[in-house]
């Protein structure tokens, strides 16, 4: 009986009650977050990781503003057929960089970690006009508007300070040119993507949506479609070193 | 006007700072309404300063119309004085968000099922709308149950007049007013994309505010109990209150990118954020949907029952129990992903043990109605609560199995998830409520419910589409899991990724047709209701009793 009336306590002393609860639930997620900001082999060392150039963090936003993620994972098991359909598995150090993170937890549509360079362009555009017309049993919405919307970009470099705070690695001359970078990265042949490619290895710069004339919100969002998944070079990448 | 003799009506500090502190924030919301970024974030700054200009009148107006003397904590004859007025709000305004929920709910399934209904408008696609929908559903329906059972239950436990002046009403009116804001926000394409926290860094700073009052009223009202012990539902809604404290702040640590523009970034990354946000999401379940409605069940199911909880000692284990193992389980929503191993294990582990504490509130629930369980035969709404617990059963029995690794390698990405989580949510949160419901009006409008028979159609309507609902998914879930994974004779992957979707149609059909049912049980539940508050007053103090089963 003894050690019942000792939760008396609890249940007496309102004070005494929260801090216990608070105890309580603060241990499964100590244990289990803590060390994932200071165990070295939580986030794989690779090469090619770099952060998204300007115009690919403004097509990250409209994918984040349009709730893809709600259909589509970025996440690929390591599970032989999620590789043979989608390709190498999902690295910790390929979203290092993605505030917040898009692995998804739903696949209505198929994953997207590694999407980048599997389509052309002109796929992705008349895609998201009316999936339905390249992939007829598609359920995905129309996003029509995409391609007739102006891409917002004047405040991108806002974006980029703020990210650069939070870790991110942009370095002045980066969020100086930012703005400039959206637009050469949204031409075809433009005389200053050299100068991009310096900056952000492995750039694509060019005109996405097939409309020249404008920087649209579909010339943003194919940009990030089609660099997803390509920085890491499997072919150069060591799996027995990251074994965790 | 004022009688001579009364003493000098004076504004309470509660009052003159409340209204200065919306003065304030009214001018703030012009100048972020004039230098917004975008429109969008110009129209929720409109709001707020709509809103905030509302509550300077509203504060007037009853410190106009009040006498000069705060509200008694206790009646003439000795009985505490009872503030109902925020629980009826809370009540009516669950029910509303409820009808929403469910209905935005059935559009989506429908736009899986048909999908040129998206319309190919920016507002209307899926994209959009599945968040309004579980927003609409857990924290506009949930969370206004939760608000009003929890503010009617601390009292009647504490036998204590509900503590502050303003602070109930602020914690009401400002929660629907989130509400507002994170729901039109994801119609205007304002998200930060975090699965059940998506709404952005200012509706997140607003709920803050709100929740903190939120809990010192909560906890305001237990100081002043007449009864010694804490009543163990209060224990759970102290637990839901301050883990959803905790959760919130840790999963929306966010920098703004200005005071002017709408968007922030977490400041967590990749898989630290995968992992924030799971620890959130997974407690969100845990704590909002499960603790939350766990108190709920510990009132509302002896009272209608008319007997004590089975087991004191069982609701002692598995209350820290339950909050103890909750909080590990989150890892199981990231198997085989990136997560290292060991946290995955972790997450396996916990979840499993989960099980247990489960149960052991399952079992108090049903075992409560030892001696009444005739009363299931008479009282539609006992039943409902009931059922609802039976499907807590089930569904935190389907949830350990399905975050064992080998079965979530087939389970995770497929819509047997999403059958798992409205088998909680339709069969154990919707279920509590209604029944909680069907309680409090009759209680709190001081009538007698309208008809026990419309509650049985309701009761039998709705499961029919839970069942509908939960079935369809299990099979379209298990049927696409398998299709990913099937492999030809020759070693190639059999189906292309959308011979899978389209072998979904059928079940994406039943399952719309499932919530459609679902929604309709709940249309007779307004009309119930409807007709229960328009009726004639029970005289004196009946309608507080538990009106006996017919």
């Amino acid at each position: 009986m003894s050690v019942w009336q000792k939760h008396a306590i609890f249940e007496k002393n309102s004070i005494v009650l929260v801090i216990g609860i608070l105890v309580v639930i603060a241990i499964g997620g100590l244990v289990e977050i803590v060390p994932l900001f200071y165990l070295k082999n939580t986030i794989e060392k690779v090469d090619g990781v770099r952060p998204y150039t300007p115009l690919e963090l403004a097509g990250r936003n409209i994918y984040v503003r349009e709730g893809c993620y709600l259909c589509h994972s970025q996440m690929i098991r390591p599970l032989r057929d999620e590789v043979e359909r989608y390709g190498h598995y999902s690295l910790a150090a390929e979203s290092m960089y993605d505030h917040p993170f898009q692995w998804g937890s739903k696949r209505t549509g198929p994953d997207l970690a590694r999407v980048g360079g599997k389509y052309s362009d002109d796929w992705h555009r008349d895609h998201l006009r009316d999936p339905r017309s390249v992939v007829p049993g598609s359920v995905m919405p129309t996003y029509s508007f995409l391609a007739k919307t102006d891409l917002d970009y004047k405040h991108i470099d806002a974006d980029m300070k703020v990210q650069a705070l939070l870790g991110t690695p942009y370095t002045p001359e980066m969020i100086e040119d930012a703005v400039k970078d959206v637009e050469v990265q949204a031409t075809t042949d433009s005389p200053d993507a050299v100068d991009l490619g310096k900056r952000y290895a492995k750039a694509q710069a060019r005109d996405f949506d097939g409309n020249p004339a404008r920087v649209t919100e579909a010339d943003a969002l194919i940009a990030y479609l089609q660099m997803l998944g390509t920085q890491v070079d499997f072919n150069m990448y060591d799996d027995k070193a990251n074994i965790r | 006007m004022a009688n001579a003799l009364a003493p000098q009506k004076t504004m309470t500090l509660g009052e003159g700072g409340l209204a200065l502190t919306f003065i304030g924030l009214a001018l703030l919301s012009i100048v972020v309404a004039a230098k917004a970024f975008t429109p969008e974030y110009a129209f929720h700054a409109y709001l707020f300063t709509a809103a905030s200009i509302a509550a300077v009148f509203a504060i007037a107006n009853r410190y106009f119309e009040r006498p000069a003397e705060q509200p008694a904590l206790f009646t003439p004859d000795g009985r505490p004085n009872y503030n109902m007025g925020p629980v009826k709000f809370a009540t009516v305004a669950s029910v509303f968000w409820g009808i929403a929920g469910f209905t935005v709910g059935l559009y989506i399934a429908l736009e899986l099922a048909f999908p040129f209904l998206n319309l190919d408008l920016p507002w209307t696609t899926f994209g959009r709308l599945r968040p309004l929908h579980t927003s609409a559903v857990i924290f506009a329906f949930g969370g206004n149950v939760l608000i009003a059972t929890s503010f009617y239950v601390v009292q009647r436990t504490c036998r204590a007049r509900l503590a502050g002046d303003l602070a109930p009403w602020f914690v009401v009116l400002g929660y629907n007013f989130f509400i507002l804001i994170a729901g039109t926000g994801y119609l205007l394409g304002i998200t930060q994309s975090k699965e059940y926290a998506e709404p952005e860094w200012y509706a997140d700073l607003w709920l803050t505010v709100v929740w903190v009052t939120y809990f010192l009223v909560f906890l305001g009202t237990i100081w002043r109990r007449k009864e010694p012990h804490i009543y163990v539902a209060n224990w759970f809604y102290l637990a839901f209150i301050l883990t959803i404290a905790v959760l919130h702040l840790g999963n929306n640590a966010t920098v703004p990118v200005s005071l002017f523009s709408p968007k922030s970034y977490i400041v967590w990354s990749g898989v630290q954020d995968a992992m924030v946000q799971w620890w959130y999401g997974h407690n969100a379940v845990g704590f909002f949907l499960t603790a939350g409605f766990l108190a709920i069940m510990y009132y509302f199911i002896p009272k209608r029952a008319d007997r004590p909880v089975y087991s004191y000692r069982l609701s002692i284990i598995h209350f820290w129990a339950l909050i103890f193992l909750y909080i590990w389980a989150g890892p199981h929503h990231l198997h085989y992903t990136a997560l290292p191993d060991w946290a995955q294990t972790l997450g396996m582990t916990f979840s499993i043990m989960l099980w247990m504490p489960s149960w052991g509130g399952m079992i108090n629930g049903i075992m409560t109605l030892s001696g009444a369980w005739d009363k299931l035969r008479t009282d539609p709404v006992l039943r409902m609560m009931v059922v609802s617990v039976a499907f807590y059963g089930m569904s935190t029995f389907e949830g350990p199995m399905m975050s064992v690794k080998v079965v979530n390698s087939l389970s995770h990405y497929t819509d047997w998830t999403i059958g798992h989580v409205h088998s909680g949510a339709l069969g154990w949160v919707a279920y509590i409520s209604f029944g909680a419901i069907y309680c409090l009006v009759p209680w709190l409008w001081n009538r007698k419910l309208y008809s026990l028979k419309l509650v049985n159609w309701h009761f039998w309507i709705s499961t029919i589409g839970i069942v509908l609902y939960i079935t369809s998914m299990w099979v379209s879930g298990i049927l696409q899991g398998l299709m990913w994974r099937a492999y030809t004779s020759l070693g190639f992957l059999e189906y292309s990724f959308v011979e899978t979707v389209e072998a979904m149609h059928p079940f994406y059909t039943i399952r719309a047709l499932g919530g459609f049912l679902f929604l309709c049980g709940a249309l007779v539940m307004v009309f119930n209701l409807w007709k229960t508050v328009n009726s004639e007053a029970v005289a004196g103090e009946a309608g507080l009793q538990l009106q006996p089963a017919e």
